[in-house]
């Protein structure tokens, strides 16, 4: 081995869990240097928006930087909605004891902002421990010694050893899969996210939605405006913006060859949104990422020798019926992998890190909530084709509609029961069916208009910052051919069919008479939400650090 | 590691205001001044050595009072520590020599440092004496044409790469005992490849931002008494260099004159097409 630099902790990625296990390991006096890709903290990330601090949690982000609140939010969320659409009819649903539950608060953010400010101080903590935080720097894998796992390396620097590395490098997590630890298969075991952040004057907000300025409105969409995609709509208060956005199963996504951006635009264009949108539609930011489904990837044993892996990395994005609660995870296992080399390092054993996390994480009953045992009792039921179609065919049918009517007021208990939400079948019956015909059976007529016009998907991809890859392309596609990866002309959330200026394009080759359909990619515009990397035969990485989409917004 | 940084304003040609005397001096109150571009690359090797090695930066000009907006730069650029400006009407209208006579006492007045940088010529005067004839003064090894250096404090010595007449297929690696004169190319690229070369650059970053604000409280100036230097030998008196004939600089593109041509009408977009043609192939 060469005589690396060395460090005791080394940090990949400033989001949420990066932030807090940087500052746990701070706080215990441990050299820790974080590394993150992203020309500056956030410019990278993208969430729908809503931070909960959970009281079951050992760690909530306030916890670790008690300033975060009138520093790095937007508004605190005191009201959650669901609304349910069926054509021009609505039936909603008050999620106040789903949103209230386990809930100390929750507020709105925006993810460069907050990313950014995190940073900030993770950097100010981590420096009095002889490290710190380093932006624009892209740890691109890890560093091995008689195939052990002893640090990573990176474009711009040398190689770094660590005793304790932590991959906090989110979804799309090039640690993780180098690790073994993660693979890119399966589209069911992921959520893809698209969003819009509308520029909204702060007292038209608190017009709208009847609030105080220190007040601030979550409401969700699902039901029949979505073309049968699995999955729903969201709507958050900012302060002086509003995010709105969506999030399907990425299965349902390519198999119905859906276009993400159209579904962003049917609920934009809803006239149950015209309401709350301003006169005049002006987007800021159009974004996309992939969401990790964790009671389907949510690893029970994140980890291997000195390699732990927190947040997303390690599949620990809760989506709790239509409440997504990703952020406050990968806090409480930032918090929980740090508290557990401390400890393993005081008991002189520091290789001995990553089962205590694993212990931590079941004891805390983290697991869970990521993977609900009741869940995995029930999926082989109640998600098999035979008995969603029957069960479809059910709730379609008179008897189920009569249900519907008779049990209307259960729904709101169904809604907002965490037990039940835990057991929520990923089918079509669950996201689709039964929203439309709650509306359908109990709903109200929409009564306002929306002439929201929001821009082309053109128009949204030239507002975005890049910086060009060319010559270093991050993804590569091994195979063209169109039955491999044809699904990402649709599926990308900056490509379309028959759109030439995104990333994937579909191209008919003809040579000695015949005729072949392939698949081109050009990765200008790319905005590395990882989609194509599960739904097409890629070599995907993520571009070198500073390169690539900057989020403003996120 | 103790370094000092020499750089120069020189008269911002962008704006095509530069004006002249009688005499073919540059007039020097009439012009806006920048610093000169090439001491741009000896001041980012000053800061690669600083932020490997510790120590401080400081930066040094001789000029007129106006100067210290250059040296304030500086300061945001490779987050200097002390600025000095050597200013005096006596130093007016220096040559080279008298220039680099002037420099090196002030360092030595200073004391001096381990390191000495400066850029590669002056966009006004293209000469490139100044470097190597102040390194004479101060008697010290000079390395010329360095693109990238590395100093081995314990055995006090500076290794550097420099390019062999100006080619930069041809590097040959040097050594010098310090104190030493690097001057440095404009090939130079500074190397951070360490997480805490990293780190130590965004720390004394954080720092310069707070003091630059601040700048004039970090320069010192001295003149040619505080120097004990000898007006006749320095400034025009001191400068055996004589200026026979300047030429006029060429108009900036800016106020060339150019003909508007609307891309929407045909006729001119044709002439402009017949005007270009010939050159199309190669003419
Ligand atoms: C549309 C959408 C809506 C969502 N809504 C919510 C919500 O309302 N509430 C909620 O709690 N969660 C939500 N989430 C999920 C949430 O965003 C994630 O769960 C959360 O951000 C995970 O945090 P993390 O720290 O694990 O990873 P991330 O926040 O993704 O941070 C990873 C960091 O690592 C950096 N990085 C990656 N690779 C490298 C590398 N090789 N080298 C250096 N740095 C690297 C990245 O640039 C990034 O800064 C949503 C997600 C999406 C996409
Ligand atoms: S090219 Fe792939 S990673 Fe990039 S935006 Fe499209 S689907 Fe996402």
């Amino acid at each position: 081995m060469t005589d690396a630099e060395q460090f005791e902790a080394v940090v990949v990625g400033a989001g949420p869990g990066g932030a807090a296990a940087a500052a746990v390991l701070a706080n215990n006096g441990i050299e820790t240097l974080v590394l993150e890709r992203g020309v500056e903290a956030g410019s990278k990330n993208v969430s729908g928006g809503l931070i909960y601090a959970e009281q079951s949690a050992a760690y909530t982000v306030d916890d670790l930087f008690p300033e975060f609140r009138e520093g790095a939010s937007e508004r605190p969320v005191t009201r959650n909605h669901m609304d349910n659409i069926a054509g021009e009819t609505v039936h909603t649903v008050d999620l106040k004891g789903v949103h209230e539950h386990d809930t100390e608060w929750c507020d709105s953010v925006l993810r460069r902002p907050m990313d950014a400010w995190l940073a900030e101080r993770v950097h100010e903590m981590t420096a009095e421990t002889g490290g710190g935080l380093l932006t624009d720097v892209r740890v691109n894998g890890l560093l091995w010694d008689d195939g052990e796992i002893v640090g990573v390396t990176c474009d711009e620097l040398d190689p770094i050893r660590a005793d304790l590395v932590v991959a906090a490098d989110g979804v799309n997590s090039e640690l993780a899969r180098a690790a073994g630890l993660m693979d890119w298969d399966e589209p069911d075991e992921w959520f893809q996210g698209v969003k819009a952040v509308v520029d909204v004057e702060p007292d038209v907000i608190d017009e709208r939605f009847g609030i105080d300025e220190d007040e601030g409105v979550a409401r969700l969409f699902g039901g029949d405006l979505f073309d049968g995609v699995r999955g729903g709509g969201f709507l958050y208060t900012n302060r002086d913006s509003l995010s709105i956005g969506t999030v399907f199963h990425l299965d349902s996504l390519a198999d119905e060859r859906a276009e993400p951006h159209e579904l962003l635009d049917n609920l934009l264009t809803h006239p149950h949104l015209g309401q709350w949108l301003p006169d005049e539609y002006e987007e800021r930011e159009y974004s996309a990422k992939l969401v990790p489904d964790s009671k389907k990837v949510a690893h029970g044993s994140p980890h291997r020798d000195r390699l732990l892996l927190v947040g997303d990395a390690a599949g620990q994005m809760q989506a709790q019926g239509p409440i997504i609660k990703g952020m406050n995870h990968a806090v409480n296992a930032g918090g929980l992998a740090a508290e557990a080399y401390v400890e393993a390092k005081s008991r002189n054993a520091p290789h001995r890190a990553g089962e205590r996390y694993e212990t931590k994480l079941r004891e805390e009953g983290v697991m869970d909530k990521l993977r609900p045992t009741r869940y995995e009792l029930s999926r082989p039921l109640s998600e098999s084709g035979v008995v969603t179609g029957a069960l479809d065919g059910l709730a379609r049918s008179a008897v189920g509609r009569f249900g519907v009517r008779a049990v209307g007021g259960l729904t709101e208990r169904v809604f907002n029961s965490p037990f039940a939400l835990g057991m929520l079948p990923d089918t079509h019956t669950s996201y689709v069916t039964v929203p439309t015909i709650l509306a359908e059976e109990l709903g109200e007529p929409v009564t306002s208009e929306n002439d929201a016009d929001p821009p082309t998907l053109e128009e949204r991809i030239g507002e975005l910052t890049y910086d060009t890859d060319v010559g270093n392309p991050h993804i590569e596609l091994r195979d063209n051919s169109y039955e491999a990866s044809g699904v990402a002309v649709t599926a990308c959330p900056v490509s379309a069919d028959g759109f030439g200026g995104g990333c994937y394009r579909e191209e008919t080759v003809k040579s000695n008479g015949s005729e072949e359909r392939v698949v081109s990619l050009d990765t200008q515009p790319c905005v590395e939400c990882g989609t194509c990397a599960v739904v097409a035969d890629t070599t995907w990485t993520h571009p070198r650090g500073g390169k690539g989409v900057e989020y403003d917004q996120g | 590691m103790h370094t000092v940084v020499l750089t120069k304003g020189v008269p911002d040609f962008r704006e095509g205001v530069v004006s002249f005397d009688e005499d073919g001096h540059l007039e020097r109150g009439n012009t806006p001044t920048t610093m000169n571009p090439n001491d741009e690359h000896a001041l980012r090797a000053a800061l690669q050595t600083r932020v490997r090695h510790g120590g401080q930066v400081d930066v040094m000009s001789m000029g007129p009072p106006g100067y210290k907006d250059v040296l304030r730069e500086a300061m945001e650029s490779v987050y200097a520590d002390d600025l000095y400006l050597v200013s005096d009407k006596q130093f007016a209208a220096a040559d080279t020599w008298a220039t680099a006579i002037t420099l090196a006492t002030a360092i030595q007045h200073r004391g001096e440092p381990d390191l000495v940088f400066a850029g590669f010529k002056t966009a006004d005067g293209e000469t490139g004496h100044t470097g190597p004839q102040t390194c004479w003064c101060l008697d010290v090894p000079i390395i010329t044409h360095v693109v990238a250096l590395d100093v081995d404090q314990e055995e006090e010595r500076v290794r550097a790469k420099r390019l062999v007449e100006g080619d930069v297929s041809e590097i040959e690696t040097v050594e010098a005992p310090m104190p030493a004169f690097i001057v440095a190319d404009p090939e130079f690229e500074p190397s951070y490849r360490t997480a805490r070369d990293r780190l130590e650059r965004k720390r004394l970053r954080a720092d310069a931002r707070d003091r630059a604000e601040t700048a004039e409280e970090h320069v010192t100036m001295w003149d040619h008494s505080e120097l004990n230097l000898d007006p006749d030998y320095v400034g025009l008196d001191g400068s055996p260099t004589i200026v026979s004939s300047v030429d006029p600089i060429p108009k900036a593109p800016s106020e060339r004159e150019a003909t508007v041509v609307d891309p929407d009408d045909a006729d001119g977009m044709s002439a402009v097409v017949d005007e270009l043609a010939p050159f199309a192939g190669g003419d």
